[in-house]
Formats: structure tokens, sequence, C-alpha cells
């Protein structure tokens, strides 16, 4: 069955031991899109995000981007994990940007964004290099291609860990809670960043705490809670479909202070 | 009547020692470098293998952990060759000893380095499309490395001074040197005052170029 949607999600489910995370999650999302997740904490969202590129396994359902299936291979009935070559070449498919930024400790900025460069995309240094240099300076640390990660402060290391996934011309962004590390004077920087991005047609699905740049930047937000999906929203009917969501107003309601 | 000390013998005779010192600067960094291929190629296996696997690796290191080195050495220079067919001298069976010595200590070094390595990092390898194989090599390794550093030091300090137990089956390192001197002069005290030195500052000389190496691959994390 052909699917005209770039990230395909369908009754997905995920337990750990016997909490079931995931339950029949269903969602998608097209190209050039930015879908946001909100929810309250262990309402599954870090789960789904890390499901797409197979980070975590599933247990039911399906995740499809560009109608092939991630993580696994259907041989009839049958369900097998790729194998680990295999899911290399998928997740070079996808580009993630994590909560911890994650970056190689013992490579510079350049190095980190050249790494997959080189090594999966096969590119020649120089070239990774020019490349590398580009996205530093788009995400503004053309200045600080030759640190170490351990001599930037945390704002710059997150938009290092972006310009490391756009570089590999990605498909899809995955955006894990990109600014809850971050002191509060440092997340406008890395947001700004992922507003260009929007801007420019990226297709982007992330999980967020900051509502406000939720609303700003996205457009559709997906409210998630006990593993399932609740509410499936523009950004101008966040509001409205609080009123007839008594979670979704809950948890909006301690955002109150800073949504307005 | 007190002793007189007199370095006369010695300096007559410290072609030994300075022969000897070079010999078990050769034995430690052609164990080390064996040991250190055993125990990394064992730790990568260790975290990666199943229970079989992990018992028989965990066995060999704590077999050679509990034995003291000179038996080891005894077993290995002796023994062996009444067991299999193998026919060696004393220098070769002692780096082959020290080789498995080494190797036994140096897993648990690179394995502890191995597990130390952040989650993160690893999902970041995998969520840029890097292989397992890229992953260790381009992301582990390199972590693991400057992790274990400090311990690496100890325990090359630590191999090195335990190129004395050759001395027990003949090989002319250091200390078989001052012995023979010993014998052959009786100035025990001065030759050990010298051998002393002589480990001493080569043991510094070695732990003031490793902490060099320290100081450059340290990384915040």
């Amino acid at each position: 069955m052909a699917s005209e949607h770039l990230l395909d999600i369908r009754q997905l489910a995920k337990s750990f031991g016997k909490h079931q995370v995931l339950k029949a999650v269903d969602l998608h999302v097209s190209k050039g899109e930015v879908v946001t997740v909100i929810g309250p904490s262990g309402s599954g969202k870090t789960t789904l995000l890390r499901c797409v590129n197979f980070l975590e396994t599933y247990d039911g359902g399906s995740i499809r981007i560009d109608g092939t299936e991630v993580g696994y291979r259907n041989d009839g009935p049958q369900r097998r994990r790729r194998g680990e070559v295999d899911l290399a070449r998928m997740r070079a498919e996808t580009g993630m940007v994590f909560q911890s930024f994650n970056l190689f400790p013992h490579l510079t900025a350049a190095e980190n964004v050249m790494l997959g460069l080189r090594r999966v995309r096969k590119k020649p240094k120089r070239e990774a290099r020019e490349i590398a240099l580009h996205w530093l300076g788009r995400v503004g640390l053309g200045h600080k291609a030759d640190s170490l990660p351990g001599e930037l402060s945390g704002g710059q290391q997150q938009r290092v860990g972006i310009a490391r996934a756009v570089a590999m011309e990605p498909k899809i962004l995955l955006l894990d809670e990109i600014t809850s590390a971050l002191d509060p004077e440092l997340v406008g920087e890395v947001l700004d960043v992922v507003r260009q991005l929007a801007g420019d047609g990226m297709t982007m699905l992330m999980v967020t705490h900051e509502i406000a740049f939720a609303r700003d930047a996205s457009h559709r937000i997906v409210f998630m809670a006990d593993g399932m999906v609740s509410a499936v929203v523009p950004p101008d009917q966040l509001q409205a479909a609080a009123a007839e969501n008594d979670r979704l107003r809950s948890f909006l309601s301690r955002f109150s202070a800073t949504a307005h | 009547m007190g002793y007189h000390l007199s370095f006369n013998l010695i300096w007559r005779h410290f072609d030994k020692l300075w022969g000897g010192l070079l010999l078990s600067l050769e034995l430690a960094i052609i164990s080390i470098a064996i040991g250190a291929l055993i125990g990394l190629v064992l730790a990568v296996w260790y975290v990666s293998a199943g229970r079989v696997v992990r018992a028989i690796i965990a066995a060999y290191v704590e077999f050679i952990r509990n034995v003291p080195l000179i038996l080891l050495v005894y077993l290995v220079f002796y023994g062996l060759p009444t067991a299999i067919d193998i026919a060696y001298g004393p220098t070769t069976s002692f780096v082959l000893t020290l080789s498995l010595y080494a190797g036994a200590y140096l897993v648990e070094v690179f394995r502890s380095g191995l597990e130390a390595v952040p989650r993160g990092q690893l999902d970041a390898g995998k969520a840029l499309g890097l292989t397992p194989w890229q992953r260790l090599i381009d992301v582990r390794l390199p972590t693991m490395t400057r992790i274990t550093l400090p311990a690496l030091s100890n325990t090359f300090i630590s191999l090195f001074k335990d190129t004395s137990v050759a001395s027990v089956i003949a090989v002319p390192e250091l200390t078989y040197g001052a012995q023979w001197i010993n014998f052959s002069t009786f100035r025990i005290v001065e030759v050990y005052i010298v051998t002393t030195i002589m480990y001493l500052v080569t043991g510094y000389a070695i732990l003031f170029g490793l902490r060099q190496v320290e100081r450059r691959f340290r990384v915040e994390r």
C-alpha cells in the first residue's frame, strides 16, 4: 500500500517489560512538514522518536519512511530485524538531535560534522570539511569549527549537533527535547536555528516542552498521553482543543505562564 | 668495623646493568604491545559476546590474576615444553608469559573503559548511520583510550617492574645483571643501590612520558 506521507507510523506498540509505553500510535508527517509532539513526561514521546530511527525496537505496528519499513523486513508473515549494515543505511536517512547533545568529545566541531559525511556518505576529506564549514556557518559557529565540544557552551554544542544532523541531508530530522538541557538564556539561539530550518522546508518531527515555540514553528501539534495520541491539532486550535480535552487542558495549564 | 661503600667494582661491570636495563625495557615494550593486543581484542569481544565467551575470558583473567607471576614464569618455562612439543629460550618464554599476564590485566582495563563510553555517544553514532565496526573505530575506541589512559600508565609501570622476575630463569635483564655482579664482587649493597636508582629513574621517565600523553588527550566529558 503506497503512502503519500514521508513518515507513516501505524498502530505502533512498544513495551519495556510489563510497562506498555506506546499503545497503537498513529502519526504521519508529510514532506516539508514540521510536527511537534507534546505531552507529560512518561507519555512515550521520546520513545516514539527513538523508534523512528530504530534506536529503540518496537513490538507491534509499523513505521515507514518513504514506504520502507524501519528496522524490520517482512518475510511473508514473519517479521525479521534487519542486519546491522542495513540498519545503518536506513538510519543515515534520518537525522537526530539529542537532549544531551551527544557530540563526540574527541573531535572538533567540524570533525563532528564531518564524521558521517566521510564514513557514511563517503565524501573526500576536503569536500566533507567544506560542507561542515557551510553548516557550521549556518548555525552561526563558523568561527568555532576547530573547537572541541568541551570548549563550547551548551547552546553552541547543540547547534553543532544540529549541523551534524542536517549536513547528512536527511529526509527527516528528529529533535528530541533539544533545549531541555540548556540554560534558559541559551534556548533562544538553538530555537532560532530550528526556525530557520523549518523556513527552508526541512521535514521535522520534534518533541519539546517549549509550547510557545511549538505553536509558533509547527504545522501540527500532537498531544500524547499514556502512550497514545490524545489530540492532533493545528497550532492555532490548541486552546480550542483543550476546551474539549481534559488531559490537554491540565497539561497546558502548567505552561500558561509561558504559553501566552 | 664499618662497611665501606665502594662503587668501583660496580662501574667496572656497569655494562651488565646497562645492557640489562635495555633488555628490561625491550621485554616490557614487546610484552605490553602483545598484551595490549590480547587485552583489546578480548575486551571488545567480551562486551559484545554471549555468556559462554564471557565466562571463558573471565576464567583466563581470574587465573592469571590469582597466580603469582613468578609461578607463571616457571610454569611456562619448565612446564609448557614438557606438556606440548615446543622449545624456546628463557627470553622468548618470558615474553610469552608477561604478554599473557599483561593481556589479563589489560582486558580488565579496556573492558571497563569500553563500558564507560557514554550511551549517548553510541546513539549519536548509530543515528548518523555508522556501522557497528565504524562505531567501534571512530567512537568507542577513541573515547575508551582517553578514559583508560591513567589506568594504562599504572599498568605499564607495573609491567616494566615485573620484568625483574625474568631473572629467575636467567634472562639477562637488569635484576639478573645485578645478581651476576653480586656473585662476582660481593658488593651487594652497592649493586642494589645502583640498580634501584636505575629502576626508579627509568620508571619516572616512563611515567613522565605517559603523563604528557594523558595531558594531550584529556577531554572534558
